[in-house]
């Protein structure tokens, strides 16, 4: 494809644009033509372990089947995938994706405020930008979906995360305000004052100005001395009290995980996700039994500060074996850009699987923690991260194994609309395959 | 975000604090010995020492040879710390010694790390442990990274165990235009520095173009904030650097100046120059700088638009010391793509994989992968066993280290890792690492793992991490 843009630059350039164009005004809409891919190596990410000659069928934008023996139904596109793998679209667990273009320009990052006046209020989704670059080098990568959190920049409530799917279109949000981000480890602390007894506290006095304000809304005075939240704030906390909107809480430590468990026996209606818990595997039993899933960061296994000292890379891995949901995503690395990461995080857990002592995960087992487990933890395992009936037509076809670093994604689709693998990236490196300038400057050639 | 967030709290911590005035030395009291006769040949010697080895044989083995070469169902015989035989099938090796069999697994050179700043940026990453950057003016060739390096970092015992990393070179941070020597060191657990260093290693100088010195400095208010500053900067110290050279190589006598020294070893060729810098018009510019100065550029590091500039880069033979994917993370970095070092090497140029983080260096043999498949994708046809140049005899020859280690050549250092499978795939770890053929990481055996001073009796520790 390089050297076809080559010969005919402004050509196979436009054809792009408009490629691009086309998908873009008419990817909301599924596509009413049934797709089916036959003769893959096919995953369904649901923990299960790949198949041979494998085929998936999706219609009107949904998986209608996959697996084996399955009939194309009359009509549908077929694209033979024999050789290749075929996948769920990978759902990153955790990220900022579209919220920062170039996370080192302030101008482009929109993951934090600290002069703002609000926390538990602040919405990520309009702020999502799915034109960023980063969301199309990404979907290049095989992802589909991403959990987007905002950064905490005052007090220990982030605010409202979203979950966004990265088809190259204008509409990005698949569930707006899919959870509240809270702070409660080393960064908690010092978003709360100083210690992690303030910090408790804090947490404790805000879910109750929230329950307050549930109770009364008129009487409720934010602008008071002694409230710690405003209104808007002590309103955005309401479905977190009530269980209506997941909690996910950023901590690492042993101790402050059981610290959050416990904070259940005043809270009881409050909905966790961990996210984090580079020491989760200490205490594994009491997360499985507390029924919380955790997203974590898969191949955290230094002491990069005093709360992840019993930092190891089988925590998946014994978590997973104790009963927990396990979902990897950027928690450490770049989390505005290299989502990528998601394959190479679960190809790790794998590998451990050959090392003596250490505790991997089957590569089904694998596959799920970036697909289906992290779809579960949102909420939305009927709707995303997995090829079983119903879900979505996001789908990865593969020129080898997903999680090998040489393979990449040679088609994909999202709510069953085929995506475009360029970007950027894509195009420097096009006009780049031949070094020194030609006829034309290569500023030229595109 | 461990490095954006090491840096913006560094940048954060010293934005208020008034830059203290550049060390002169006309404020210091000259010390009793002056003039550059008086300048120590080696004042911190090496003293490491290879552990004992036993004479080791691994057969039927895929061998990457760190050059290019490839040999299946190969044999390796490392004896007294140096590889004595390597060959097919065929080759002869004595009898009643330890016999490893390699059948499915692959042997390389161990993994050479061009750019880390373990010791110096050490985990914990507590303030207390930051000592890579002397960001106290721009220009600190007088600073050793050898004397920051905390030789109880854990990251030194991962890069081991996960990472097959045998050598590495540590780096001052890249906040100074001059950030001072960089030292390489065996990865080999010592209670000192010295202890880890390698023998007979030229020592680096680390330089920096581009955004980090003209943002630390330019957001002081004062030089260099801007580039053509850290340009100005750059030739004004070159200017004095050679007037210290002419004097020195002279027999002059002259107060030591313990930067000019270091620069006048540039510029006599006895220290590398290791250049952190992203874009290719600045590359451009520099490398104009070293002929204007007279000194070589070993390699380009970060380098994420080498693939410009790739025939520039060859015709000039200065490597280019890249990451497998790592793009956008600030403006400099915006075009970075993963055909970078592929497309460096198709062009005949120096090609490395590093790391610059406590992380990658864990895992050098997956990014070199990254870039692997992306340049076969586009049609650059690069072996497997030609790609583990980028982390052995390639990043070896630009740290002047090559006729001791980077490859299996009879006679060199028994630096060795054996691999549970083919080292380009995500499922394969390290079984053994030999580090001047001692046996110093077995997966199989618990014991034989370092835990450092300060994971012991930690939580934890001797865990498989």
């Amino acid at each position: 494809m390089s050297k076809a843009a080559f010969k005919n630059p402004f050509g196979s350039s436009l054809s792009r644009t408009l490629a691009c164009a086309l998908v873009m005004a008419f990817s909301t809409p599924a596509l009413a033509q049934s797709i089916a891919i036959t003769g893959a190596t096919l995953a369904i990410g649901d923990g299960s372990e790949p198949i041979q000659n494998g085929t998936v069928v999706i219609t009107a934008g949904k998986v209608v089947a996959a697996g084996t023996g399955i009939a194309v139904p009359p009509g549908a596109k077929t694209i033979d995938a024999a050789g290749k793998w075929v996948t769920p679209g990978i759902v990153s667990g955790f990220s900022r994706l579209g919220l920062a273009e170039v996370p080192g320009v302030k101008e482009t990052n929109d993951t934090r405020a600290a002069r703002s006046p609000f926390s538990a209020a602040i919405d990520v989704a309009p702020a999502i930008n799915p034109l960023a670059n980063p969301v199309a080098i990404s979907r290049t990568a095989g992802i589909t979906r991403a959990v987007v959190a905002p950064v905490a920049a005052n007090g220990i409530f982030a605010g409202q995360g979203a979950v966004v799917d990265l088809g190259a279109d204008l509409t990005p949000i698949t569930r707006p305000r899919a959870f509240q981000y809270v702070e409660m480890g080393e960064e908690g602390k010092d978003d709360a004052g100083g210690s992690r007894a303030a910090m408790i506290l804090t947490f404790r006095m805000m879910l109750r100005e929230a329950q307050e304000f549930a109770k009364a809304p008129a009487s409720y005075d934010g602008r008071s001395k002694d409230a710690l939240l405003n209104r808007v704030d002590a309103e955005a906390l309401v479905p977190v009290v009530t269980g209506a909107m997941p909690l996910m809480v950023h901590v690492e430590s042993a101790r402050d995980i059981l610290t959050i468990l416990s904070l259940r026996q005043d809270f009881p209606a409050l909905k966790l996700i961990l996210a984090g818990a580079t020491e989760g595997w200490m205490v594994a039993p009491q997360i499985a039994a507390a029924k919380v899933p955790v997203i974590t960061a898969g191949l955290e296994d230094l002491p990069s500060s005093f709360e992840k000292l019993a930092a190891t890379q089988s925590n998946v891995g014994r978590m997973v074996k104790a009963g927990v949901s396990v979902s990897m995503g950027m928690l450490t690395g770049d989390d505005a850009l290299q989502l990528r990461a998601a394959t190479q995080q679960a190809g790790n857990m794998v590998a451990l699987t050959k090392v003596p002592g250490a505790t991997g995960l089957s590569w089904g087992q694998a596959l799920r923690t970036i697909t289906a487990a992290p779809a579960e933890a949102m909420g939305l395992g009927d709707r995303i991260g997995s090829l079983r009936v119903g879900r979505a037509g996001d789908v990865v076809i593969w020129d080898g194994d997903p999680l090998e670093m040489t393979s990449a994604p040679v088609a994909v689709w999202i709510d069953g609309v085929a995506q475009p693998l360029e970007n950027r990236q894509t195009r420097l490196r096009d006009r780049y395959a031949t070094p020194g300038e030609g006829a034309v400057p290569k500023a030229y050639e595109w | 975000m461990n490095r954006h967030g090491r840096w913006l709290l560094i940048a954060a911590l010293l934005a208020g604090v008034a830059a203290p005035v550049a060390a002169r030395k006309d404020k210091e009291e000259a010390p009793a010995s002056q003039g550059s006769s008086a300048e120590p040949e080696n004042p911190y010697p090496s003293t490491y020492k290879a552990y004992p080895g036993r004479p080791t044989v691994i057969r039927n083995a895929t061998i990457f040879d760190g050059e290019g070469g490839r040999i299946d169902k190969g044999v390796v015989f490392l004896s007294e710390g140096k590889i004595v035989a390597i060959g097919g099938p065929d080759t002869p090796i004595p009898a009643d010694i330890a016999v490893f069999d390699g059948t499915g697994k692959y042997v390389t050179p161990g993994v050479i790390d061009i750019h880390s700043h373990l010791g110096v940026y050490a985990s914990p990453g507590v303030d207390a442990l930051s000592d890579g950057n002397e960001m106290t003016s721009p220009v600190t060739p007088h600073v050793w990274a050898e004397h920051s390096i905390w030789p109880q970092d854990p990251g030194f015992g991962r890069a081991l165990a996960n990472g097959g990393v045998t050598t590495l070179q540590i780096l001052p941070g890249s906040g100074n235009l001059f950030g001072g020597r960089s030292v390489t060191v065996k990865n080999v657990p010592a209670r000192t520095q010295q202890g880890m260093k390698f023998p007979g290693a030229p020592y680096g100088l680390k330089m920096a173009c581009g955004e980090n010195p003209k943002r630390v400095y330019g957001g002081r208010g004062r030089e260099p904030s801007t580039r053509m500053g850290n340009m100005a900067v750059d030739r004004q110290t070159w200017i004095k650097a050679r007037e210290y050279q002419k004097k020195r190589a002279a027999g002059k006598d002259q107060t030591r100046d313990l930067g000019m020294e270091t620069l006048a070893d540039v510029l006599e060729g006895k220290i590398l120059v290791h250049n952190h810098c992203y874009r290719a018009d600045e590359m451009a510019n520099v490398i104009d700088m070293s002929k204007e100065f007279g000194y070589k550029i070993a390699a380009f590091h970060h380098a994420v638009e080498s693939y410009k500039i790739a025939d520039l880069l060859r015709d000039n033979g200065i490597c280019s010391a890249m990451w497998g994917d790592w793009y956008g993370f600030k403006m400099e970095a915006y075009d970075g793509i993963k055909e970078n070092v592929p497309l460096v090497h198709r062009a005949g140029a120096c090609a490395i994989v590093h790391s610059d983080d406590q992380d990658g260096i864990q895992r050098l043999n997956q990014e070199a992968a990254k870039a692997l498949g992306a340049g076969r994708r586009m049609g650059i046809d690069i072996s497997d066993e030609v790609a583990w140049t980028w982390l052995a005899i390639n990043p070896a020859r630009a740290m002047g280290i090559s006729e001791q280690t980077g490859s299996l050549k009879v006679g060199k250092m028994a630096d060795v890792v054996l691999w549970n499978g083919n080292p380009f795939s995500t499922y394969t770890r390290p079984e053994k690492v030999w580090i001047d053929g001692a046996l110093l990481y077995d997966s199989a055996d618990p014991k034989l793992r370092p835990v450092s001073d300060f994971e012991l009796g930690q939580i934890g520790a001797g865990d498989v991490k």
